[in-house]
């Protein structure tokens, strides 16, 4: 039984230490395509916006209280 | 816990090995000044390299056509062409964009009259292991990196090549 757990732990230690990924700069491409930018859509950003301020806003989003009712 | 001789031997190799592992991603070779540039022509670079690089000033750049400091550099790298070329400074560019019109279409804007080439399999880049686009080496007629750039900073770097350039050229027997 506790050979099983100590199998499993180790499992779990290759699984956890090895997920970590390093993008070599000649590799940043995708990375940095004029579609990964949040800002290429002016109307999409301003919607998101909208929509993160009417939801954020009864937490004090944006430094201002109140709200969240999405009506402004 | 009470844990087994045999069980804990186990769990450390494993944990061992995989930490091994994971450290060996970010382990880096990379190029140093110093170091010899490697043979360009065992590389299997897509386009045409100068015909002799042997007892030349060679200053090799590692560019590509997402990068907006790379496109700095090309007038830069233009620069030291016309100036330095007949004075025996080769200039080898060298791309790593993963598609040819990718990088054609930034030739178009930012034209070359130097040497450009493209590691289109990222072996050549990726044994210099480059930590920043683009990188440039100054290779001595020797062939060992004299000089190394991460990045280009405008006005400065170029001030710098140049520098860096005049003294290999006064060097060259």
């Amino acid at each position: 039984m506790k050979a099983k757990v100590f199998f499993a732990m180790s499992c779990a230690a290759l699984l956890l230490t090895s997920g970590c990924v390093n993008v070599k700069p000649w590799e940043r491409g995708a990375l940095s395509d004029y579609t990964m930018r949040p800002d290429r859509d002016p109307l999409g950003a301003a919607q998101s916006e909208h929509i993160w301020f009417s939801r954020e806003q009864s937490n004090g989003g944006r430094g201002v209280g109140g709200g969240g009712c999405g009506c402004n | 816990m009470n844990m087994p001789a045999l069980n804990k031997k186990f769990l450390f190799t494993i944990l061992s090995a995989s930490l091994l592992l994971t450290g060996a991603q970010f382990a880096s070779a990379a190029l140093k000044v110093g170091d010899a540039f490697p043979d360009l022509f065992a590389q299997k670079l897509e386009g045409k390299l100068p015909e002799s690089l042997k007892g030349k000033v060679l200053f090799v750049d590692f560019w590509a056509s997402w990068c907006a400091p790379c496109a700095q550099s090309f007038p830069a790298m233009e620069e030291l062409q016309k100036t330095y070329a007949k004075r025996g400074l080769v200039i080898i560019a060298i791309s790593v964009d993963e598609k040819d019109a990718a990088m054609q279409a930034f030739l178009k804007k930012h034209p070359a009259s130097f040497a450009v080439v493209r590691d289109a399999a990222h072996k050549l880049v990726s044994a210099v292991d480059v930590s920043a686009m683009p990188t440039s080496f100054i290779v001595d007629a020797d062939g060992k990196v004299r000089f190394l750039h991460n990045g280009f900073h405008g006005d400065e770097t170029k001030k710098q090549y140049i520098t860096e350039i005049e003294s290999l050229l006064k060097d060259k027997p």
